[in-house]
């Protein structure tokens, strides 16, 4: 495929991050007004950490006047799970120009990473950042949205818009797992995981998800034995 | 509030640094097989505990409503398949509920 429709494919498979991104960017937009940020701050927290929940938890400590490096420390570990996605990208990266590895890696976000990891063929520098840049601008210019508007989208709305990202990642999860028993197992192996974590409580909150990535997919090298998965991509 | 520049710019550094270091040193780079597999994994344990997280942490009026929302999304795209009508059936599902 050309690079054209490659950039096409990307902006295409965009849209419901979009869809999910701009009316979370601007609850995000109009929370860092009430903590009475400026406009150019709320602005760079989007631009720059471009990491949803990290840039909600960060307004609600410093309302709440925790320090400086704790809220540092907390957005890594919150943020830490993004280790795992980006090397599991790297995997499937082959022959790419490493000019771009830093726009690519600056663009990983739950979401993107969703997308992208699971599209079949190879992935190409101009699908992955036409489909990083379009989530990014989404989320910039969600954020200024609700900054200026100063009023989130109607409670109702918003969530329904916000249910948007979990309803992408059951829309592409279930194809595999339609394909795959491996990937059901995984995948529920994962999520009692995460439960059992959240009860339990045995780390701190920002650990769990990162905690349970890594125990559910040794869990499953220990189960499957083989390489079946890596035929299908 | 004082300037938020710092701390925006320390919470930019610890977020990029673990989405860049990993494709650094990995891509471009045989792996033994076993940590292959073990990241080739990763999307679909990522997925399964997003879901789960997304589910069990949303605020309590609105368990149901996302539930449900993911209910559908799954049944549509089982059924139907394609990402954008299974969003817009889980839109449109959690906003009847919701009003």
């Amino acid at each position: 495929m050309n690079q054209r429709s490659q950039g096409k494919e990307g902006l295409i498979a965009a849209i419901p991050i979009v869809v999910g991104y701009f009316p979370v960017a601007m609850a995000f937009g109009m929370l860092a007004k009430t903590v009475d940020l400026s406009l150019w701050d709320s602005c760079w927290f989007s631009l720059m950490v471009f990491a949803g929940a990290s840039q909600f938890m960060a307004l609600d400590l410093m309302k709440a006047g925790i320090s400086f490096w704790d809220i540092i420390l907390a957005t890594f570990l919150l943020n830490l799970r993004h280790l795992m996605m980006s090397a599991s990208l790297a995997v499937r990266l082959k022959e790419l120009k490493r000019t771009w590895i830093p726009f690519i890696a600056f663009g990983i976000t739950d979401e993107s990473f969703a997308v992208a990891s699971l599209k079949r063929g190879t992935l190409t520098v101009p699908y992955l950042l036409t489909l990083q840049t379009t989530a990014y601008l989404a989320w910039a210019g969600g954020t200024l949205a609700g900054y200026w508007i100063g009023a989130a989208l109607p409670a109702a709305v918003q969530s329904s818009l916000g249910i948007g990202l979990y309803a992408m990642f059951t829309a592409i999860l279930v194809p595999e797992i339609k394909k795959s028993a491996h990937v059901l197992c995984l995948s529920l192996l994962a999520g009692l995981i995460y439960i059992a974590l959240t009860y339990l409580a045995l780390f701190a909150a920002g650990w769990n998800l990162i905690a349970t990535i890594i125990l559910s997919s040794l869990a499953g090298l220990v189960i499957f034995n083989d390489n079946k998965l890596e035929v299908t991509q | 509030m004082k300037n938020a520049l710092p701390l925006i710019i320390g919470m930019m550094t610890v977020t990029y640094l673990p989405r860049l270091l990993p494709m650094l040193v990995l891509s471009d780079r045989p792996l033994p097989p076993l940590l292959r597999r073990f990241f080739l994994y990763i999307p679909y344990t990522a997925l399964g505990a997003l879901i789960i997280r997304g589910i069990i942490e949303s605020p309590s009026d609105r368990l149901i409503s996302t539930l449900a929302g993911v209910i559908v999304a799954a049944a549509v795209s089982w059924l139907r398949g394609g990402l954008v009508p299974s969003v817009a059936a889980a839109i449109l599902a959690v906003f009847f509920l919701l009003s």
